[in-house]
């Protein structure tokens, strides 16, 4: 087995007005369940060490992260190495609850896109509205990037992190990249 | 291009994050069903002009699938409601009466 | 002659002086032009031909609503033809060429057609290429192609760069006019998000040219107090060079930026932004149009509508004529005679087809000294490429010449119709303004959004109301209205305290002179760009075309580039009038959009060149790009069709690849098969209703091949399921399937099956999957070592977790191939290090990478099915001798019902077969079987298709398989396929099994 795990892009990166970068290896865990159910709530609470997200939003605790995906749906992000154990954690917490826990590091890429004027990069290919009013730091949201589906969140006031499935990482980095050039600044938000 | 509102996750969902998923409240036939039964559930389909019920998925999103209730005519929307129902739920069709008295749709009204 | 004067125009900066080319003529111009003024500045009044006629065409118009002054912009990579000259900002360098001549703009080869106009009337293409049939290929077609279209299409790849930008905003106001500002105040003091666009470069639209005052000063000072209030605001946000090109439903609009068109040369910028705009509320403060009048000889050169060259005067310094003939049927062209006599040019007459003019504006003009003749009208325009005088006469007459009078200019005003597009685009419903001979909003049916509600607000002139008192009131009402439509809270405040001129009553005039005779009547043009003149409209009534849409398609009248901005309303008018019908009963063709054209690449966005559509690449992508991988695209994967070697064609590399793994070994990157985890106590009865197999009586660590079939009965994807424990099992779809099939099985467990414990993830990307094939593939693996891989500990349709050469991995005894094979999964994050392991380590066994191509050979000398080939979405699996696959212990499955119905149940169904030729050769892929007799066409009878088709390299022979009526019955006998040049080939009925049909190769 290799020692380093090889994430799509190996953490290229891109400084335009706005500065766009892969982030390299990532831990992610799926979880499925009853997000309604208070037991559930707890187990997973409980394996992470992170409160259960409410809708379309993202907690955070030092490099651990539990983000809403669907109301059946969770998900962990964690080191790279961590991701194999603390999916085991969960699942042992979750024991005796019909439940689904799979490790999905690899099956996506992560990107931070940081700077002032990050916001309008990805308003430039997501339908979202992304006026400070609407969409704040902890706020996640699965939409659409250009052609592909993609799932973001604000980890803070200048810097939003995206996930998108591996095998389009390049066309993601391709897309942001493109709307980070400068030259490309629009001055909306 | 229509917004609609996916009732699990909350988000006003423009149609480049949906896809149509054609009628709602199809009763499924299967083996030992009549041609006749069978054919209607392949491919009976209202075709209304006014108020009609379909179903959407959050494609581009949360990833379920919803109902939702507008007039084909206007494309006003009426509302949009959970997937596991077999029929429109009375606040829907509470919202459709105050709008379209006297609406009908197959069994519904 | 048309020239620049001392006095600066307003948006002038006299200190910047530009130089450009037109029909590479150097010319210059100043900072703040238009080409359409720089131009005239330069005496060019001749831009550019009609479509049908080639008529000479100069400017009529100073804004987007010109039809003739389009030009081709730039060369190559940015060369665009039909570029408005009135909207092109003028930069230094710009190069434009005039359109739709031969051999030159001053002598066109084409303009013989205005001499045969006689014989080109309206509908002259229907009638005249419909007979005799036989010439329609290679005469008329190639006629009309030869003179179809305008300008040339570019042929260079388009250099610029194109963006979206998505706004949702409270309030969209389209127009940065004066009532669009007052809007955009009101919205903004109420807290709303609002977003103003204004298609052009300047704030405030036309009233600094018109004049006036808003609370006690000029419209100019005002507009730059409004531009500095709103500046402070931060929920109001204010972008010029942004057209409105379309509102749509449920409060979805378009504006179509112009970052760069006037900076070419500015850097890096994006050319165009396209801003797609979600809006609660939408309001339209987009001004009108004035409308041309319609007397003979109106398309000359130097005939202009009377307010554009007001606009040419006062905002650019530019006279278009020294001696101007002012003809109107309202007051406003007196604004237009006024501020050319101020500039201290001549005008010789105003010629007011009213029976009285009394306004102060006509007043003004008398004490000027300007000579007013009302009653009058124009008999005919005199001149060539230029007006050299009008004849005047009487409107009420037949158009007796009264007088002649030397001018090179005519300004012309037909009236002011609201632009209305915003209103209409999404259904918005129009009423006929009598008082104002004009169509305008009707409020009791505006266009409705998502909540049924009224979508769009229009104020202002686009509402109709166009004197700047009105038009400043009626933005205050609205603007309240659309505010609180816009979710804020909005009181009525009185309007501003405005001054302007009163104005006399506008008398509709629609051809002049109101008796003109044919002569005159086949000289009056409606539409200046597609040549439609009112004689056309009228013989359109005359044949039976009496709907307003029909007349528009039979006389083209509104449908070239401008879309009738200057010609609907008067070729309705002339329409109602010919048809004897009042014209709100004729009523209006409908607005749609994009208001103006707009690029195409704008509406493509980031999407072209390398981001034209997202390709999806497998962790081991790179290795196939550094060996030579000839890429196929399989969905939106891109996968290895071969690796062709130095000196290789890529059909060698295939035969090769397929000969070594036959007898050596393979590596495939099969990473692309989805994957999908289902998961759950119902997981085993899920999977029986998904599969026409039985799943649920699977053993974990066992495999079995599975088909699924929609309700239809369809085959729509197959591929091997592994029981991983009692609860979860994990499914492998094709290779385009995997996001279609985990859709399907959300479908079913959401929407049918909801009360049912299953959960699924798809997992596809999360593992590399790698097949290692051959005789030699056990060895490979037993070198790298880590877990037992032998018959015993994993036999064929077995799986098992362990380490291979250090990787954790999965290993899966299913072979797709007929060769003893294991497809092996890791993380996707070791992808490349386990296939570079096994590359490394495989070089003593003879290792060779393998493509999708070997990999179909492969499949189909052992008759194995490939989804996509063999089914088409028609096929049922009995269809294809897979009967075996098909439980039949289960009550229910998905397709079930659907297989027994008569038509599936047929007898006479193609079902699966393989074929061979005589000769060895290879059967052309899809090529029909032809059996006894012809059909109601006249045509063979077809009974059969080939599905797949390779030359085997193992057999040394062309093999196929194809669906043949009846096959499975016929085997031995020779069918005829039928070529496409009328040649048959024969060929035999065979198994498709061509290669070790007892499966000794793959059980070892």
């Amino acid at each position: 087995m290799s020692d380093i795990p090889a994430s799509a892009l190996n953490a290229a990166r891109y400084a335009g007005y706005v500065t766009v970068a892969e982030m390299g290896p990532q831990g992610m865990i799926t979880i499925r369940g009853n997000l309604r159910s208070t037991r559930f709530r707890k187990a997973v609470a409980d394996a992470t060490g992170l409160t259960c997200p409410k809708q379309r939003r993202i907690e955070r605790k030092g490099d651990i992260a539990l983000a809403w995906m669907s109301p059946d749906e969770l998900m962990v992000m964690c080191p790279h190495a961590d991701a194999p154990a603390l999916a085991g954690a969960v699942m042992a917490a979750l024991e005796g609850m019909h439940s689904l826990v799979q490790v999905m590091s690899d099956a996506r890429a992560m990107f931070s896109i940081s700077g002032a004027d990050a916001r309008e990069v990805l308003a430039k290919l997501a339908p979202v509205d992304l006026s400070p009013d609407a969409f704040g730091p902890g706020d996640l949201r699965r939409t659409r990037l250009a052609q592909i589906a993609a799932a973001f969140w604000m980890e803070d006031t200048e810097e939003f992190r995206l996930i998108c499935f591996r095998s389009v990482a390049g066309y993601a980095y391709g897309v942001l990249t493109n709307a980070a050039r400068p030259g490309g600044e629009v001055g909306y938000f | 291009m229509l917004v609609l509102t996916c009732p699990y996750c909350g988000v006003a969902a423009e149609e480049t994050e949906l896809h149509a998923g054609g009628e709602a409240h199809l009763k499924r036939f299967g083996p030992g069903a009549s041609d006749e039964d069978f054919t209607g559930y392949l491919f009976g389909r209202e075709n209304p002009k006014g108020v009609h019920f379909e179903r959407w998925l959050h494609a581009n999103g949360c990833g379920k699938w919803f109902h939702a209730a507008r007039c084909t005519a206007t494309l006003e929307l009426f509302g949009t409601y959970s997937a596991q129902l077999t029929e429109p739920p009375e606040p829907i069709r509470k919202a459709i009466s105050a709008k379209r008295p006297g609406w009908r749709w197959r069994e519904f009204s | 002659m048309s020239t620049r004067l001392t006095r600066a125009g307003r948006l002038i900066d006299p200190t910047r002086p530009l130089e450009f080319r037109f029909n590479g003529k150097r010319l210059r111009g100043f900072a703040g032009d238009t080409l359409a003024s720089a131009l005239l500045a330069n005496d060019q009044m001749l831009v550019g031909r009609s479509f049908k006629y080639h008529r000479p065409r100069g400017i009529v118009a100073s804004g987007a609503e010109e039809p003739n002054a389009l030009v081709n912009m730039g060369a190559e990579g940015r060369f665009e033809p039909n570029q408005r000259a009135t909207t092109t900002e003028l930069f230094d360098g710009l190069s434009a060429t005039s359109q739709n001549h031969w051999p030159s703009l001053e002598y066109d080869i084409g303009a013989i057609n205005t001499h045969l106009a006689r014989f080109l009337p309206a509908g002259f293409y229907y009638k005249m290429f419909i007979h005799p049939r036989p010439f329609w290929k290679h005469v008329y077609e190639p006629f009309i192609r030869q003179s179809a279209g305008l300008g040339r299409a570019p042929k260079a790849r388009d250099a610029d760069r194109y963006e979206h930008f998505y706004a949702h905003v409270d309030l969209l106001i389209i127009g940065g006019g004066v009532a669009g500002l007052q809007a955009a105040l009101t919205a903004g003091r109420a807290g709303r998000r609002v977003l103003v666009i204004e298609q052009t470069p300047h704030w405030g639209g036309r009233a600094p040219v018109d004049g006036g005052e808003i609370d006690g000063q000029p419209t100019e000072a005002w507009i730059g107090d409004a531009l500095a209030a709103l500046s402070e605001m931060a929920n109001v946000t204010l972008r010029n060079r942004t057209m409105g090109a379309g509102i749509y439903d449920h409060g979805y609009a378009l504006g179509y930026e112009r970052v760069s068109d006037h900076a070419p040369d500015g850097g890096d910028a994006p050319r165009h932004r396209l801003w797609r705009i979600r809006a609660r509320h939408i309001l339209s403060a987009t001004g009108a149009i004035e409308r041309p009048l319609s007397f003979a000889g109106n398309d000359l050169p130097g005939v202009m509508l009377a307010a554009a060259m007001r606009d040419y005067l006062v905002d650019y310094g530019v006279s278009p004529g020294d001696r101007t003939v002012v003809v109107t049927n309202n007051d406003d062209a007196y604004r237009t005679a006024i501020a050319l006599k101020e500039a201290g040019l001549e005008v010789p007459v105003i010629a007011d087809a009213r029976d009285h003019a009394t306004g102060p504006l006509a007043e003004r003009a008398r004490g000027m000294g300007i000579r007013v003749e009302t009653g009058m009208g124009i008999a005919a325009v005199k001149g060539g490429k230029r007006v050299t005088g009008v004849a005047l006469c009487a409107q009420a007459g037949e158009g007796a010449a009264r007088e002649y009078v030397a001018c090179d200019a005519v300004a012309m005003s037909g009236g002011w119709s609201p632009v209305v597009h915003f209103w209409s685009h999404c259904g918005g419903k129009l009423t006929w303004d009598r008082a104002g001979a004009m169509f305008r909003p009707d409020a009791d049916h505006p266009p409705t959004g998502q909540d049924g509600l009224p979508m769009v607000t229009a104020a202002g002139a686009a509402n109709g109301a166009m004197m700047l008192d009105a038009c400043m009131a009626d933005a205050v009402a609205q603007a309240r209205l659309a505010t609180i439509a816009a979710g804020g809270k909005a009181r009525k405040t009185a309007p501003p305290e405005v001054e302007c001129a009163a104005e006399q009553a506008i008398e509709p005039v629609w051809i002049m002179p109101q008796g003109a005779p044919i002569e005159a009547r086949s000289k009056m043009w409606l539409d200046f760009q597609n040549d439609v003149k009112v004689s056309d409209v009228q013989l359109a009534a005359r044949e039976g075309y009496e709907s307003v849409e029909h007349t528009k398609r039979y006389t083209t009248l509104g449908m070239a580039t401008d879309q009738g901005k200057l010609s609907n309303i008067n070729g309705l008018a002339v329409l109602s009038d010919a048809l004897n019908a009042e014209i709100p009963a004729t009523g209006t063709t409908t607005f749609r959009p994009p208001y103006t054209p707009i690029s195409l690449a704008s509406l493509g966005g980031e999407a072209h060149g390398e981001l034209f559509q997202p390709i999806r690449k497998t962790p081991i992508h790179d290795w196939g790009d550094a060996n030579g991988a000839d890429w196929e695209p399989v969905g939106l994967w891109r996968r290895a069709y071969a690796y062709p070697r130095d000196g290789e064609t890529v059909e060698q590399a295939v035969a090769r690849e397929v000969t070594n793994t036959r007898e050596n070994l393979g590596l495939l990157d099969a990473s692309t098969l989805g994957k999908i985890i289902v998961q759950g106590p119902d997981a085993g009865r899920f999977l029986d209703m998904l599969y026409t197999n039985m799943m649920s009586t699977l053993k974990p660590g066992r495999c079995r091949y599975g088909l699924m079939c929609s309700e239809n009965g369809f085959l729509i994807d197959d591929g091997v399921v592994a029981r991983i424990d009692d609860q979860t099992f994990l499914c492998h779809t094709t290779t385009g399937g995997a996001e279609r099939i985990h859709g399907h099985m959300e479908e079913w467990l959401q929407t049918e099956w909801w009360d049912w414990k299953v959960y699924t993830a798809n997992v596809t990307e999360q593992f590399a999957q790698i097949a290692v094939v051959g005789p030699n593939a056990r060895k490979l693996l037993e070198k790298l070592g880590g877990m037992d891989v032998s018959p015993e500990a994993l036999p064929f349709m077995a799986w098992a977790d362990g380490q291979i050469g250090g990787f954790d991995i999965r290993a899966y005894r299913i072979s797709f191939s007929g060769e003893l094979s294991y497809e092996i999964a890791v993380p996707a994050s070791q992808g490349r290090a386990f296939w570079d392991a096994l590359m490394t380590a495989g070089q003593e066994f003879g290792v060779m990478a393998y493509g999708t191509e070997a990999l179909h050979i492969m499949r189909a000398e052992k008759g194995f099915i490939m989804i996509g080939d063999e089914t088409d979405g028609t096929v049922i699996p009995q269809d294809l001798g897979l009967d075996w696959a098909i439980s039949r212990k289960k009550d229910d499955y998905l397709g079930k019902r659907a297989q027994v119905r008569s038509f599936m149940a047929n007898p006479e169904r193609w079902k699966l077969v393989g074929l061979e030729t005589l000769d060895g050769s290879v059967l052309p892929d899809g090529i029909y079987a032809v059996g006894q007799g012809r059909n109601a066409n006249g045509q063979a009878n077809v009974i059969g298709r080939v599905t797949s088709t390779y030359h085997s390299p193992t057999l040394n022979k062309g093999i196929a398989m194809g669906l043949i009526q009846r096959g499975p019955e016929r085997m031995g006998e020779v069918v005829e396929f039928a070529r496409t040049d009328g040649g048959r080939i024969p060929a035999r009925i065979v198994s498709p099994v061509f290669l070790d049909p007892e499966g000794e190769r793959q059980n070892v």
